[in-house]
């Protein structure tokens, strides 16, 4: 009230309300999101826009994002995820972006529980409708089972696009007197106070909240798509925003706060989808396929001219107007008048108490398999080959058109996608991470990992990471352990970043991922792209040729804290997580990405879940070849250490394989690059043994690894 | 050389893939609006994949009715060339240009993998660059795609030698498992009477490159390519 100078009334409220709310202020996590590192070279735009954008040199840039859409996916999983896909995709068009591929992260609980599976399958059903209708391929993304995303599930969408730098569109109103125009769907009452819904825990009564949940309408979207494309470079176009979460008041408020001007709109002048809608209403929709322009004056007609034939309708809703307020009439009737600095940038920031939970130093410092089922290596090794985290995914993106724009190089289900660049030698290569799950006892590792691992990720088919947006979702801030976690999860990224030196250039914080006061466990999803020098040199995972010599970059180790092997023997997380040592693992990718510049690799793949002997069999099914390997000191390490040694998830590591002509110099170059190298052994045979100690025949191993997310 | 038009339905998506393919065999391409009514004077008109009209009532049932399927139709009575891929073998069946219909496939699920299709015929504008028998790598990308007529039409279907491709093993061989979606008798593509009017479920156009993993598709279009120069205008 102090900075209205009066009362808000019941409109103006509900306009502060969305535009206070966690999702679009981010009052919790602002202060902390301004540590992270967001400059670069090739940065064209870091956070603030609808996307970031980095330059791809002559004459083409790379627009990305990634945003959650858990609250929605979690009381209607179809809807919730085809809208989230379908948010994104407009945050890219929006910068003036062709989008070119989709990634996504998702997580649920138990598969083996009917309702997780239930959710899980309508979330692939609805992320794989809304990207098959419009369109756009579906390259990449991870899917995680864990009994913490029982109650919320974790659904964050990626859209990749590409642009001419000089054709980059900006969300800035500029211009006194210039229209503003909203064209795409006609409003409805779906979705109103989405922004809210989506910044407060679930209780009880989740299931009621389904009327917050946008529906999607994806071939209204490719109509709203092909028609922004085709208005790039026109000159009565000012600037273009994409109508998202707190709807016309979020994208209007923002597009005049970022030109230094104000709006005046009349609501009477929105078309509806039903009547008797109340200007809150209309304000606060969440209706999708929105998108909201000012022209300049006197370009109306043009521009209207092309959305028409594309079947779509735009109306004149209001005008730029000098002063930095929002003035929103009901026809003549004034019905709110806001400032755009308290609207915008008013809601104080928080910074509630964070503390660390009680107890953490014992946990982190338990015997990772205290207490768990003693399991012979190959025992071991067949449960986490039929475990559906590391199972074969291909049931999954199958359902996704993964092919269409036909320059998918490398689709799902390797470490990165790549993807052609038209009539150039580089290629882009795509990757979503979600950290390790020791982030539940070590947030800041857990998130530092995430970054690590998705540029490894990249430099394992041999791209040089350029930039990262990454999707924070965390539990309730308002508890002192949800505080804590956010404060270690930003520091994590920021780590990483730093170190790698990968700038952050868009991103989205989810934070009240609760039910009943039980948050899930810290998820930072981290989306990075980065650049293939030559695509012709680029290599996958699965080994190549039997004869191959393979070896492992990166260090020996037995880090058993929050690995995978760990969820399956004792469903709980103790113990330290892994180390992370950031110079090691930039000494590490850098090498990879030489060996395989250089033609010495044949085939690289990350050592991630279930350690190196789940990356060796993955190598090993993806190629179709067996293969027999020994570890140092393996025969005679106790049986626990041994265990550690094979599925235990230690960092910064990559099996790669190469033909033996070139072994002398991947040795060589392991040396110079100070990184631990070391021969493993050779690919071939029907069978995959690593020395003594376990031994899968190839076929086994299949049935167990493709039957572990069937059913 | 050949003219190729391909129809741009609100929806369509795999027009542009299309015009991408053409332009690697070498063949130059115009795009047709769907409000048009004029063909501009092609030799094959490409009915393209994608969602047009978001495919609402039926998969292709709005886009039969469109402004440019009557100009079209001209066109197949003038037995100029058609084919229409994946949303366009849809359009196809819809205007009763091609028998039978494409249903919701048998595992209820959306598909996007490589398949693999044996030639049935290579008398046709479209396979006369085959030897019979010839099997081609070509991926298919859609959740409507079982094709289904019912007996007696499946029968005549087969006597007049209407099945263009069918989904096989690596060998060969009919086979439930390399069937993508469930289609009777394994049909991925069938033609009209005259043998001018293909609608195939898979898509050519995304094997034109071994880059992208094969280039069988271009088979398709270079033998369109090479016989509609000489059919009828």
């Amino acid at each position: 009230m102090a900075l209205l100078g009066r009362g808000p009334n019941r409109l103006e409220l509900g306009m502060l309300g969305a535009l206070w709310s966690e999702h679009c202020s981010y009052k919790t996590s602002r202060a902390l999101l301004r540590t992270l590192p967001t400059t670069g070279p090739a940065v064209l735009q870091g956070p603030g826009e609808n996307a970031g954008v980095v330059d791809l040199g002559h004459g083409l840039a790379c627009c990305f994002k990634i945003e959650s859409h858990n609250h929605p996916s979690a009381v209607e999983p179809v809807q919730g995820a085809a809208t989230g896909v379908g948010g994104i995709l407009r945050d890219i068009f929006a910068m003036g972006a062709r989008p070119v591929a989709l990634l996504d992260a998702i997580r649920f609980g138990d598969p083996r529980d009917p309702q997780q599976r239930h959710r899980f399958q309508r979330v692939v059903e609805g992320i794989g409708w809304y990207g098959n209708c419009i369109g756009v391929p579906t390259v990449g993304g991870e899917t995680v089972f864990d009994a913490g995303y029982a109650q919320n599930c974790i659904v964050d969408a990626m859209c990749v696009g590409l642009v001419e730098p000089a054709q980059m569109l900006r969300a800035r109103a500029q211009g006194v007197g210039n229209p503003v125009l909203l064209v795409g769907a006609d409003t409805g009452r779906d979705g109103i106070h989405g922004a809210t819904f989506a910044s407060a825990q679930f209780d009880a009564d989740a299931a009621a909240r389904r009327p917050a949940v946008q529906v999607g309408n994806p071939f209204l979207e490719k109509c709203l798509l092909e028609a922004c494309q085709e208005l790039l470079g026109h000159p009565a176009v000012v600037a273009l925003q994409d109508c998202g979460a707190a709807g016309l008041t979020s994208s209007c408020a923002e597009m005049a706060h970022r030109g230094g001007v104000g709006l005046e709109l009349d609501v009477a002048r929105v078309r509806r989808r039903e009547r008797g809608m109340t200007p809150e209403e209309v304000m606060l929709s969440e209706s999708q396929e929105r998108m909201v322009l000012v022209l300049e004056q006197g370009g109306e007609a043009a521009v209207e001219a092309v959305f028409h034939r594309w079947g779509l309708h735009g109306d004149v809703i209001g005008r730029v107007i000098a002063e930095p307020r929002l003035r929103i009439r009901d026809g003549l009737e004034p019905v709110a008048d806001l400032d755009l600095a308290v609207l915008v940038d008013g809601s104080p920031e928080r910074h509630p108490p964070a503390a660390p939970p009680l107890g953490l130093a014992a946990r982190l410092a338990e015997d990772p398999l205290a207490g768990a089922p003693v399991w012979s290596p190959l025992e071991a090794w067949r449960r986490l080959l039929a475990s559906p985290n590391c199972g074969e995914t291909r049931g999954i993106w199958r359902q996704y058109d993964h092919m269409v724009g036909n320059d998918t190089l490398a689709g799902p289900g390797g470490d990165a996608a790549v993807l052609r660049l038209r009539g150039r030698l580089d290629a882009l290569a795509l990757t979503v991470d979600g950290g390790h799950r020791s982030g539940r006892l070590d947030p800041r590792r857990g998130a530092a990992i995430a970054v690590a691992e998705a540029a490894r990720n990249l430099s394992a088919v041999g791209a040089v990471p350029l930039a990262l947006t990454n999707c924070l979702n965390l539990g309730d801030p308002d508890r002192p352990e949800g505080m804590w976690q956010l404060i270690e999860v930003v520091a994590g990224v920021g780590d990483a970043a730093r170190a790698l030196g990968i700038p952050v250039v868009s991103g989205n914080v989810s934070l009240y991922n609760d039910t009943l006061g039980q948050s899930i466990p810290p998820t930072p999803v981290v989306g990075m792209v980065g650049r293939l020098p030559e695509a012709g040199r680029r290599v996958g995972a699965g080994f190549i040729a039997a004869g191959d010599r393979i070896a492992l970059l990166g260090p020996l180790g037995a880090e058993l804290g929050g690995s995978e092997l760990q969820r399956l023997a004792r469903g709980t997380v103790a113990g330290p997580a892994p180390a992370l040592d950031l110079a090691l693992e930039g000494r590490v990718q850098a090498l990879v990405r030489e060996a395989i510049a250089q033609g010495l690799v044949r085939s690289a793949h990350d050592c991630a879940l279930g350690g190196l002997a789940m990356a060796l069999a993955e190598a090993c099914l993806l190629g179709g070849l067996g293969a027999a390997v020994d570890l140092p000191g393996l025969a005679g390490a106790a049986p626990g250490e041994r265990l550690g040694q094979l599925f235990g998830e230690t960092q910064s590591r990559l099996l790669v394989s190469c033909a033996p002509a070139a072994a002398a110099a991947l040795e060589r170059l392991w040396t110079v690059g100070r990184v631990p190298g070391r021969w493993l052994g050779i690919v071939g045979g029907g069978a995959i043994a690593i020395g003594e100690v376990a031994t899968i025949e190839l076929a086994e191993a299949r049935a167990l690894w493709e039957g572990a997310l069937a059913g | 050389m050949s003219r190729f038009g391909i129809v741009v339905f609100p929806g369509t998506w795999s027009d542009r893939d299309c015009a991408h393919a053409l332009a690697v065999a070498g063949h130059p391409s115009v795009r047709l609006w769907h409000q048009d009514q004029d063909l501009q004077g092609v030799d094959c008109v490409i009915l393209p994949g994608g969602f047009s009209y978001g495919d609402y009532l039926r998969a292709g049932a709005i886009a039969s009715h469109a402004p440019i399927m009557a100009a079209v139709r001209r066109h197949v009575d003038r037995g100029g060339l058609v084919l229409g891929i994946c949303n366009g073998f849809q359009v196809l069946c819809e205007a009763g240009l091609l028998p039978g219909a494409l249903l919701r496939n048998a595992a209820l699920q959306f598909r996007c993998q490589p398949v693999t299709l044996r030639v049935e015929r290579v008398d046709t504008p479209f396979s006369h660059t085959c030897r019979a028998g010839a099997r081609l790598r070509i991926p298919v990308s859609h959740g409507e795609g079982r094709y289904y007529a019912d007996p007696a039409m499946l029968a005549r279907l087969e006597q007049r030698g209407q099945v263009l491709f069918r989904y096989v093993d690596a060998a060969g061989r009919l086979d439930p498992e390399a069937n993508p979606n469930g289609s009777v008798a394994g049909i991925a593509g069938i033609v009209n009477e005259r043998g001018t009017v293909l609608g195939m479920m898979p898509h050519p156009e995304r094997a034109c490159e071994m880059v992208l993993g094969s280039a069988d598709g271009l088979r398709v279009f270079q033998g369109i390519a090479e016989a509609g120069a000489g059919a009828a205008r």
